[in-house]
C-alpha cells in the first residue's frame, strides 16, 4: 500500500459503465441483445474530442490500466509503467480509455454476468467472442464518448492484435496504430500452449462443463495451472534464472516433492492469486480468441492485402528475449505493411524479461514510445 | 538546416516526389529534408538509440540489419534506395549492392576511397593500415571491414551491370578540387554513385 500516491500516476480512479442496449452480432453468428462494458478514463478529453487514445488489453488484462481504486491498493493498474502524467502516454496531453473486454470477468458482459434472456449466469454459454467483436464494441463506446477518431489505438500482446485489427476494420476511426509485442495469428506452438492450459481447466473435477458457478465451486486446480504454464510462457529462461535461480526456500534439499525450490513457491503464488480474480470460462474464451485471430485468412493468407485499407501511421515494437511474440513474429506485421506500402516503425527493444518486458519501464522501450506519443500529440495539436 | 555536402550530392540526385529507401539512416536527416520536397519513404538502421530523433523528424524509421539484405521489400519498390557511408561495414557488399538494385530502380552509394593518396602514403611507405579523417578508426576496432577504391567500385558496377549514372568525389571537406576532378582515385577522399541496373 502506497503512503501518498506517486506524483506521475493518475492517482486514485474508478471504473464507468457503458450500457448498450442495442443488439450486437459477433462473428460466430450469435448476438448479445444488449452489453455492459466497464471502462476507466484517464486525463481529459478536450473540446474537439480529439485527443483521445483507446488501449487495448491482453489476455489477462481488464479496463484498470493505471492509477489506484483506493488507497489500500497494494498493486496500481497493469499498465502504470506506461500512463501518467509525463509519461509515454501522458494524461497531460491525452484523454486516456482503457475498456475491460467483452467475455471478461471484470464486470462487462461475459461468462459471469447474467444472460437477460434466461436469467441465469451465462457462464459456458456466452458465445466466443473475436478480436474483430471487440473491436465493434470498443467503436460503440468511442461513438458514446463522442470520438469519431482516437488519436491513437494502443496494446500489447492480444492488446496488440486489437490495434492491428483497429487499423484494419476501422481505418478512419484512428489516427495511430502501437502494436506492441504482438503477432498476425498465433503460431501452432502457441495454440498448442492455449490447448494445455485449456485441458488443464475442462478437466478440474470442479469444472462442471463450465457450470461451476451452479455448483457452487470453481476449477482451482485448472485455472491456476493454466496460469503457471502461462507465466512460463511469458519469461524468459534468462529473467527466470536472474529472479530466483535454483534457489531452495529452506536452504536444503529436502528429498520430497513439496515446494523447495524457489520458482515452484512463485508459481503457487502466482497461480493462486490468479484463481481469486480471474474466472476460468473467460480464461477458456480469452485464449479461444487468440487462436482464432488471422486478418489475413480473408485474404487467402496474404497480410499485406489484408493491410490495404490501413491509414493510421504505425509503431511496432518487440523484445529480444519474447519468445511467445518473438520480434520475427512483430516482423510479419512490419514486412506486410512494407509491402503494402504502409506507414510504419519498427524497433526491436534489447530486454531479458520475456514477452512481460511490454509492461515493465525499460527505458530504450519508453523513449522511443514517449517520442512517439509525442509526434502524435503534436499532430493533433495538444 | 544545410546538409552536410554529400548528402547535398545525394540530395540534388533526387527528384521530387520520388520513393526512397535509405540504408543506415541514422538520426534521419537526410530523408526529413527529402520529404520537405515530398519524397517518402522508409529509413532502415541497426541502432535504435537513434530511433528518437527519427521519430522526431517525422520519419519512418525500420530497425533492420542490412546485412541480412532486403528481403522484406519487393523488387523494384522504390525509385531510388541510399546507402551512404555504410558500404564498408558491411560484411557482403556485393550481395547488398544486389539488393539495392533488386529493390531500388536507381542505387545512391557513397564510400570512403581506400585509394585516396594518404591511405597509400600510409600503408605503402609507413606500412600501417590508413588512418584519416575519413577513416578514423584504428584496424582493431574499424566497423570498416571492407574497404575499397573508387577503382574497385567501379570495377564491381561493370561486373555486375550496374551503369553509372552520376559520380561525385569530394574530399573530407566534401569538397571537390581541380586535382580530385583530374586523379578521383589518387584524390580524392568519399566518393557518391548514382547506379542503375542496365537491364531496368
Amino acid at each position: 500500500m502506497p503512503d501518498s500516491l506517486p506524483a506521475d500516476s493518475v492517482g486514485i480512479v474508478a471504473p464507468h459503465t457503458l450500457h448498450v442496449k442495442t443488439p450486437l452480432t459477433l462473428d460466430c453468428g450469435r448476438t448479445l441483445p444488449e452489453f455492459t462494458l466497464i471502462y476507466e478514463t484517464y486525463g481529459q478529453l478536450n473540446a474537439d474530442k480529439s485527443n483521445a487514445v483507446l488501449i487495448c488489453h491482453a489476455l489477462s488484462g481488464d479496463h484498470h490500466a493505471a492509477g489506484y481504486h483506493d488507497l489500500d491498493d497494494r498493486k496500481p493498474g497493469w499498465w502504470e509503467s506506461a500512463i501518467g502524467p509525463g509519461k509515454a502516454i501522458d494524461t497531460n496531453h491525452f484523454f486516456v480509455v482503457c475498456p475491460n473486454n467483452l467475455g471478461g470477468c471484470k464486470g462487462s458482459t461475459g461468462p459471469t454476468t447474467i444472460n437477460p434472456e434466461t436469467g441465469q449466469v451465462y457462464g459456458p454459454d456466452f458465445p466466443i467472442v473475436t478480436v474483430n467483436d471487440w473491436v465493434n464494441s470498443q467503436a460503440i463506446l468511442a461513438d458514446t464518448l463522442g470520438v469519431s477518431q482516437w488519436a491513437a489505438v494502443i496494446g500489447g500482446s492480444l492488446g496488440g492484435m486489437q490495434a492491428l485489427q483497429w487499423a484494419i476494420s476501422l481505418p478512419n476511426r484512428l489516427r495511430h496504430a502501437l502494436i506492441i509485442a504482438a503477432a498476425p495469428k498465433l503460431s501452432a506452438q502457441n495454440i498448442a500452449f492455449n490447448e494445455v492450459a485449456r485441458t488443464a481447466i475442462k478437466s478440474d473435477p470442479d469444472f462442471h462443463d463450465g457450470h461451476y458457478a451452479a455448483h457452487n465451486t470453481l476449477p482451482r486446480q485448472g485455472l491456476g495451472l493454466a496460469r503457471m504454464l502461462g507465466h512460463i510462457t511469458y519469461l524468459s529462461d534468462e529473467a527466470m534464472g536472474q529472479k530466483f535461480g535454483r534457489e531452495l526456500r529452506s536452504g536444503a534439499i529436502q528429498y520430497g516433492y513439496g515446494v523447495e525450490f524457489q520458482i515452484e513457491s512463485y508459481l503457487r503464488y502466482q497461480s493462486s492469486s490468479f484463481v481469486e480474480r480471474f474466472d476460468a470460462n473467460t480464461y477458456l474464451l480469452m485464449t479461444k480468441s487468440l487462436d482464432y485471430f488471422d486478418p489475413a485468412k480473408a485474404f487467402n493468407d496474404d497480410l499485406s492485402a489484408a493491410m490495404q485499407p490501413i491509414t493510421a501511421k504505425t509503431l511496432v515494437m518487440s523484445f529480444t528475449s519474447d519468445w511467445r511474440f518473438s520480434p520475427l513474429r512483430s516482423l510479419e506485421i512490419v514486412n506486410a505493411m512494407l509491402t503494402a506500402g504502409k506507414q510504419v516503425s519498427y524497433a526491436e527493444i534489447e530486454a531479458n524479461q520475456g514477452h512481460d518486458a511490454f509492461l515493465m519501464p525499460i527505458p530504450r522501450y519508453m523513449e522511443i514510445f514517449s517520442t512517439y506519443m509525442q509526434q502524435v500529440a503534436r499532430e493533433v495539436n495538444l | 538546416m544545410t546538409l552536410r555536402l554529400d548528402l547535398q550530392i545525394i540530395s540534388d540526385w533526387i527528384p521530387d516526389g520520388s520513393r526512397v529507401l535509405d540504408l543506415g539512416c541514422g538520426n534521419g536527416t537526410l530523408l526529413n529534408h527529402l520529404q520537405q520536397r515530398g519524397i517518402t519513404g522508409y529509413g532502415l538502421e541497426i541502432d535504435n538509440s537513434k530511433f528518437p530523433d527519427c521519430l522526431r523528424a517525422g520519419i519512418q524509421v525500420i530497425q533492420a540489419d542490412l546485412d541480412d539484405g532486403l528481403r522484406q521489400f519487393a523488387d523494384h519498390s522504390f525509385d531510388y534506395v541510399i546507402l551512404s557511408q555504410t558500404l564498408q561495414a558491411i560484411k557482403r557488399p556485393d550481395f547488398l549492392l544486389h539488393e539495392i538494385m533488386r529493390v531500388g530502380q536507381h542505387g545512391i552509394i557513397g564510400f570512403p576511397n581506400f585509394g585516396h593518396w594518404r591511405c597509400r602514403l600510409q600503408l605503402g611507405l609507413g606500412g600501417h593500415m590508413p588512418v584519416s579523417k575519413s577513416l578514423p578508426n584504428a584496424w582493431f576496432e574499424t566497423p570498416n571491414i571492407h574497404l575499397c577504391t573508387i577503382k574497385d567500385f567501379e570495377k564491381l558496377c561493370a561486373a555486375n551491370r550496374y551503369n553509372v549514372l552520376g559520380r561525385s568525389v569530394v574530399n573530407h571537406a566534401y569538397k571537390d578540387t581541380p586535382a580530385i576532378r583530374l586523379l578521383p582515385n589518387l584524390f580524392g577522399e568519399t566518393a557518391v554513385y548514382l547506379i542503375q541496373n542496365i537491364a531496368s
